[in-house]
């Protein structure tokens, strides 16, 4: 059964230095919230998984909380580039980050892998590209059956998956809808799991289409808006002038630091860090 | 549909507008599109308000037959979702339907290009120590490798079509003639390049990207300048169809978010 706490506790339980996060939503239910507490609990030399590290993963990037990245697309969706990230790889700012690069197709088959218990997962990829040169975790498999080769890819088995849902009820069993990324597959795939939602209710809403039982989950924590920036289908849409926003303030590094001092080591909470942006009109401060 | 009235001037395409309305002509009726974000998602709508109302639009973000109303933000929007006719998790995406090849068109925007299609979206520059480091691979590779063909579309200038890429992403069509199939990728590759000079097509042979149409006002010196291998030209290079003015009021329309 899931333990149904705050976040805050959630993040001092199970997340340690030096181990592998895995933090899913695919532009929608992105667990910000999570990721802003795992930067004021001051968490370090962590592995990252993400397939698309945006503003999220920038942000823990840049916070110094990354020794390295696993990952398939690395951008501010819909705005350009991560600057963060970037400075990170082009400049060792603040420190090295090393990175394991994969597509989109071989991260979802390295999730699938993971929560199916098996070592590693295959598909038709990679061929010809120059990943294969510069990520080990890729190699190939020959099919018993018909000889031919395939790309497998090693199964991702985060130390702890978090994501953000729109409910979970009184027992902990999460609901969402709307676009479903990997978000189960993180969380099978874990050895310990976090999932923020929206709000606790009696009975999951009928547009539920993906529920996870309360039992493959460690914990639950209320966080309403912890998926802001991004967007929570049929709560509250993308707050675009926030990625806009974010263009600017990481790109200057005194303006980053000065931004995750004051929205996340200077608050309590994230409730907290929306009231500024809301109090702020967005993201620039 | 009403048509508000716009000014003669008006009329008349900017290069990016041409390029996605070039770029929307080239989608049959019926096609099932695996859409990259930005400009081949626009011109995939484009096509879906004109000629094309069953082309199935499909996004990485799992969402299968959207129909937006307007350009999406990014890759996941949650107008997306609300219009589609499946919304099924990512790794599904990539292997019910990409994969086991149910996909006709991959629709993929690059940084770089070289003659025969091949991509670069991952760094400019020494991958180690990157000049630029770009967002990296997403869909494409697979996108590349499994989709019944795949359409460019891209601004032309020597930066982006090069004579080598930097790091080779999504394999077009390989080292040319024969390659690609040698490798053993089921969709036949790249077969046209929309950029906002003209077209480029494949030679049917050798897989490399032949100058095949101008768009009005272009001229072959132009399309040379902006390409950083030296591009062959057909022996009949036709000038596109100018944007008509239905094409623009719904591209337009699409862009304020009310086609």
């Amino acid at each position: 059964m899931a333990n149904i706490t705050t976040l805050s506790d959630a993040i001092a339980t199970h997340v340690r230095d030096g181990q592998t996060l895995a933090l899913e939503g695919f532009t929608h239910l992105i667990p910000n919230a999570a990721a802003h507490e795992i930067i004021r609990q001051r968490r370090k030399n962590l592995t990252l998984v993400r397939m698309t590290p945006d503003v999220t993963y920038d942000q823990l990037i840049g916070a110094g909380c990354a020794d390295k990245l696993i990952f398939s697309w690395g951008g501010n969706p819909g705005v350009g580039s991560l600057h963060r990230f970037r400075d990170a790889v082009e400049r060792e700012y603040p420190h090295q980050l090393e990175i394991e690069e994969h597509s989109h197709a071989g991260m979802a088959t390295r999730y699938v892998a993971g929560a199916s218990g098996l070592p590693f997962g295959m598909l038709r990829g990679y061929v010809g590209t120059d990943l294969l040169k510069y990520t080990s975790t890729i190699s190939t498999v020959t099919c018993p059956f018909t000889g031919e080769e395939l790309a497998a890819v090693p199964a991702l088995t985060p130390d702890v998956g978090i994501i953000h849902a729109q409910q979970a009820d009184r027992h902990g069993n999460v609901g969402l809808w709307g676009i479903q990324g990997v978000q189960k597959e993180a969380v099978m795939a874990s050895k310990a799991s976090i999932v923020t939602v929206e709000e606790i209710v009696d009975e999951l809403d009928p547009r539920v289409t993906v529920t996870i039982p309360s039992w493959v989950i460690s914990s639950v924590a209320v966080v309403p808006r912890g998926a802001h920036p991004s967007y929570a289908h049929g709560y509250y849409e993308r707050d675009n002038d926030f990625y806009i926003g974010w263009d600017s303030i990481s790109k200057d590094r005194d303006a980053f630091n000065a931004w995750i001092e004051r929205h996340i080591h200077q608050t309590s909470d994230y409730a907290e860090h929306l009231r500024l942006v809301d109090a702020e009109e967005g993201v620039l401060a | 549909m009403t048509t508000p009235v716009i000014a003669d001037e008006e009329l008349v395409a900017t290069d990016d507008e041409m390029m996605m309305i070039v770029a929307a002509r080239e989608l049959r009726n019926g096609v099932v599109c695996f859409v990259g974000i930005g400009m081949p998602s626009t011109a995939a709508n484009l096509a879906r308000h004109m000629h094309a109302p069953d082309a199935v639009l499909i996004y990485e973000s799992g969402t299968i037959g959207a129909k937006p109303t307007k350009p999406p933000l990014s890759i996941g929007d949650g107008e997306l979702a609300d219009t589609a006719d499946a919304v099924v998790s990512v790794p599904e995406i990539f292997t019910y339907w990409l994969q086991a090849g149910r996909i006709d068109v991959g629709f993929l925007g690059a940084a770089q290009l070289d003659k025969y299609g091949n991509i670069n979206s991952t760094v400019v520059g020494d991958y180690d120590h990157p000049k630029v480091r770009l967002p990296g691979a997403g869909g494409a590779p697979e996108i590349a490798g499994s989709a019944g063909e795949i359409f460019l579309m891209l601004r032309q200038n020597n930066r982006a079509f090069v004579e080598k890429v930097d790091f080779l992403t999504s394999v077009g069509n390989a080292e040319g003639g024969d390659s690609r199939q040698r490798m053993g990728m089921r969709g036949k590759g790249p077969s046209v390049v929309i950029t906002d000079i003209g077209v480029l097509r494949a030679d049917p042979v050798s897989g490399e990207f032949v100058l095949t149409s101008l768009h009005e006002g272009k001229t072959v010196d132009e399309a040379k300048a902006a390409t950083g291998w030296d591009l062959r030209i057909a022996e009949n290079v036709e000038t596109t169809a100018p944007a008509t003015a239905e094409e623009l009021r719904v591209l337009r329309a699409l862009k304020a978010g009310s086609a």
